[in-house]
C-alpha cells in the first residue's frame, strides 16, 4: 500500500464489507470450514454401526449405537441430572483454576524471588498423578463437592499459570520502555499494554485447562461419590450395563466439547483483533 | 534543581559517557568517551556499524538506562530515570494489535492523562498532518508498514515533545515508502521546531535531513566524526539529492565508514 498523503480521504477497501460477511456466506463459510470433522465423525458411527451390526464383538462388549441411543432417550432425567453435576463440578473448578492461575502467574511474573519459589513446587503437583492423591482428598475432604472440585482445579491449573506466564512475558519490551516514557506507571502499564497482551496466550491455556478440568471432576466421581458421571460409568460398569457405560461416555465427551467450543466462543469475542489477525481469508489465495 | 542553561542553550547534552553490559558470559563495552552536545531544534543523524551503541545512546537521552559513568543532560537537568518529555519511535512500529490507529495513538494521552479533548483535536491534526486520513480506524494488521511508522510517529508527537528520538524509524520500509516519509518529516520538523536525534542506516537519509551528523566507530561506539551538513532547513528532496554539500556528507561518511557497511 502507498501512502495518499497528498489525498486525504482514501476509503479502507474492503476492511468494512470484510468485517461484515452476509448470512448466506457466512453459513457457507462454516460448512466449507467444518464438514471434514463432520465427515470423520460420520464415518466413525458408521464404522461402529457396522461392527456391532456385523456381530464381530459381542453385544456386551460393544453395544451398538441403536442401543446406546436407546437407553440416553428411555434414561434421560437419570444422566441429565448426573450431568449437570460433572458440568457443575468442572465448571467450578475451572474458574477456581483460572482466576488462582492468573494471580499466581502475574505475582510470578512481577517478582522473581516468588517464581523461583513456586515454579518447583507447581511442577511437583503437576507430576503428582491426581488419579492418585483423589483418594486421599476424599478422606480429607468427604464424599461431596468438594473433592472434585478440588482434583479439577489441580488438574487445569497447570495449563493456565504456564500460558499466563507466558504471555505475560512475551510482551515487546520496547513496548514496556515506550510505556515508562510515558510516564506510564506499573499498574497503568499492565492494565493497558501486559494484561491484554497475553491474553491470546491465556486463551490457549484455558482451552486445554477446560477440557482437563472434566477428567479432573471425573476422576474425583470415581474415586467416592454417589452422583456425577464418574459416578455413573461405575454403576454401569459395575452392572456390566455397557449400554450405560458408552451413553456416559458419550455424554461426558460432550460436555468437553461443548464447554471448549465456549471458550473459544469467549476468546473470539473477547479479542476479535487476535481472531481476524490468525484470519479467515482476508483475500482468496490458490 | 533546574538551572537554565541558557549558556549552552543545549537540549541533550552527554559528556564523556560510558555504557558497559555486564552479562554472565562476557563484559561488553557499548559506549566510550562519548561527549554530545545537541542544541535546542536541531536535527542530527546517527550513523555507524551494527551493534557500535546507537540505540544505547538514544536510551540514555530517554533515561531507559544508566550510564556507568560521565552524565547525561536533557534540556539542562540530569536524567536520573525514564524522561517523559519526549518522544520515541523504534524500528518496530510497536503498536498494541488490539487498538486502532487512532487508539494507538491516544495510547500516549490515555497514559499522561491528558485531557480528552485536547488529546483528540491533537489526534485529529497530526493524523491530517501524517496523511493517515481514512486510516483511523483500521487495526495494525490493516496498516502497511509505512501507515504503522506513521501511527508510532503519531503517537511520539501527540504530547508535542521538545525531544524526538528516532531509532531507525525507517529501516523496514521500502525505499520508496522511505522518501516519502522523509520528505514529511523534514516538513514535521520545520513545522514543531523539535529537537531530533535519528539513527539510521541510511547515509542518505541522514544527509537528507539532518543539520549534523555523528558518525560512530565501531565497537566500542566513540564519536568518530561530526559532520556539519551545510544544507537549508528547508529540503525539497530531488534537488537536495543533487547539491555539492549532500555529496560531501554523504562520501565524508562513506570514507569514514568504509564501503562495506556504506550499502544501504
Ligand atoms: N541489555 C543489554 N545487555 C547486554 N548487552 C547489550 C544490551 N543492549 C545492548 N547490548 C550490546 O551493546 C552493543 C550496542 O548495542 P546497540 O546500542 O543496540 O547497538 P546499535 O543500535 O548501534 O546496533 C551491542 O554489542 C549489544 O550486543
Ligand atoms: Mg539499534
Amino acid at each position: 500500500m502507498v501512502s495518499q498523503s497528498t489525498t486525504p480521504s482514501v476509503p479502507v477497501a474492503g476492511v468494512a464489507e470484510r468485517d461484515r460477511p452476509g448470512a448466506g456466506e457466512r453459513v457457507r463459510e462454516a460448512v466449507v470450514r467444518s464438514w471434514r470433522p463432520v465427515a470423520l465423525l460420520v464415518a466413525c458411527l458408521l464404522a461402529w454401526w457396522a461392527i456391532t451390526a456385523a456381530k464381530l464383538i459381542k453385544a456386551y462388549l460393544v453395544p451398538s449405537p441403536a442401543k446406546t441411543l436407546q437407553v440416553m432417550g428411555d434414561k434421560t432425567g437419570y444422566l441429565w441430572h448426573h450431568t449437570w453435576v460433572t458440568t457443575y463440578e468442572t465448571l467450578l473448578g475451572f474458574v477456581i483454576a483460572t482466576v488462582v492461575g492468573v494471580l499466581a502467574a502475574v505475582v510470578m511474573v512481577y517478582s522473581s524471588a516468588v517464581e523461583r519459589t513456586l515454579y518447583p513446587v507447581l511442577l511437583f503437583a503437576q507430576v503428582i498423578p491426581k488419579v492418585a492423591i483423589a483418594p486421599l482428598l476424599v478422606v480429607w475432604l468427604g464424599f461431596g463437592l468438594a473433592p472434585k472440585v478440588v482434583v479439577a482445579v489441580l488438574i487445569a491449573f497447570f495449563p493456565v499459570v504456564i500460558s499466563m506466564v507466558t504471555g505475560l512475558k512475551a510482551v515487546d519490551p520496547e513496548m514496556i520502555q515506550l510505556s515508562a516514557t510515558m510516564g506510564a506507571g506499573p499498574l497503568q502499564t499492565f492494565a493497558k499494554i501486559r494484561f491484554p497482551a497475553s491474553l491470546p496466550h491465556l486463551f490457549s491455556g484455558l482451552k486445554v485447562a477446560v477440557t482437563l478440568a472434566v477428567t479432573g471432576a471425573v476422576v474425583g466421581e470415581f474415586v467416592g461419590a454417589n452422583e456425577g458421571l464418574g459416578y455413573v460409568i461405575q454403576q454401569a460398569n459395575g452392572n456390566l450395563d455397557t449400554p450405560m457405560l458408552f451413553a456416559g461416555l458419550l455424554v461426558m465427551s460432550l460436555i468437553g466439547v461443548v464447554l471448549f467450543v465456549l471458550v473459544e466462543f469467549a476468546e473470539k469475542l473477547l479479542l476479535p483483533w487476535h481472531a481476524s489477525r490468525r484470519g479467515t481469508a482476508v483475500t482468496t489465495t490458490y | 534543581m533546574a538551572e537554565q542553561d541558557a549558556s549552552h542553550g543545549g537540549s541533550v547534552r552527554l559528556e564523556d559517557v560510558a555504557v558497559r553490559f555486564r552479562t554472565r558470559k562476557k563484559d561488553v563495552t557499548a559506549l566510550r568517551d562519548v561527549s554530545l552536545d545537541v542544541a535546542e531544534g536541531e536535527f542530527v543523524a546517527i550513523v555507524g556499524p551494527s551493534g557500535c551503541g546507537k540505540s544505547t545512546l538514544l536510551k540514555l537521552v530517554a533515561g531507559l538506562l544508566k550510564p556507568s559513568s560521565g552524565t547525561v543532560r536533557l534540556r539542562g537537568e540530569p536524567v536520573t530515570g525514564p524522561r517523559h518529555d519526549i518522544g520515541y519511535v523504534f524500528q518496530r512500529a510497536a503498536l498494541l494489535e488490539w487498538r486502532s490507529a487512532r487508539r494507538n495513538i491516544l495510547l500516549q494521552a490515555e497514559m499522561r492523562r491528558m485531557p480528552a479533548d485536547r488529546a483528540r483535536e491533537r489526534t485529529a491534526e497530526l493524523i491530517a498532518m501524517t496523511g493517515l486520513t481514512g486510516f483511523e480506524d483500521a487495526y495494525p494488521h490493516e496498516l502497511s508498514g509505512g501507515m504503522q511508522q506513521r501511527v508510532a510517529l503519531c503517537r511520539a508527537l501527540l504530547h508535542e515533545p521538545p525531544v524526538l528520538l528516532m531509532d531507525e524509524p525507517f529501516g523496514a520500509l521500502d525505499a520508496l515508502t522511505r522518501e516519502q516519509l522523509n520528505v514529511e518529516l523534514n516538513r514535521i520538523w520545520r513545522e514543531t521546531r523539535t529537537t531530533v536525534l535519528l539513527v539510521t542506516h541510511s547515509i542518505a537519509e541522514a544527509a537528507y535531513l539532518a543539520n549534523r551528523i555523528i558518525v560512530m566507530t565501531d565497537r566500542p561506539g566513540t564519536i568518530a566524526e561530526v559532520i556539519d551538513v551545510g544544507l537549508p532547513d528547508e529540503r525539497d528532496y530531488a534537488t537536495t539529492m543533487a547539491r555539492p554539500e549532500f555529496a560531501d556528507a554523504t562520501g565524508r561518511i562513506r570514507d569514514l565508514l568504509g564501503a562495506a557497511s556504506a550499502a544501504d
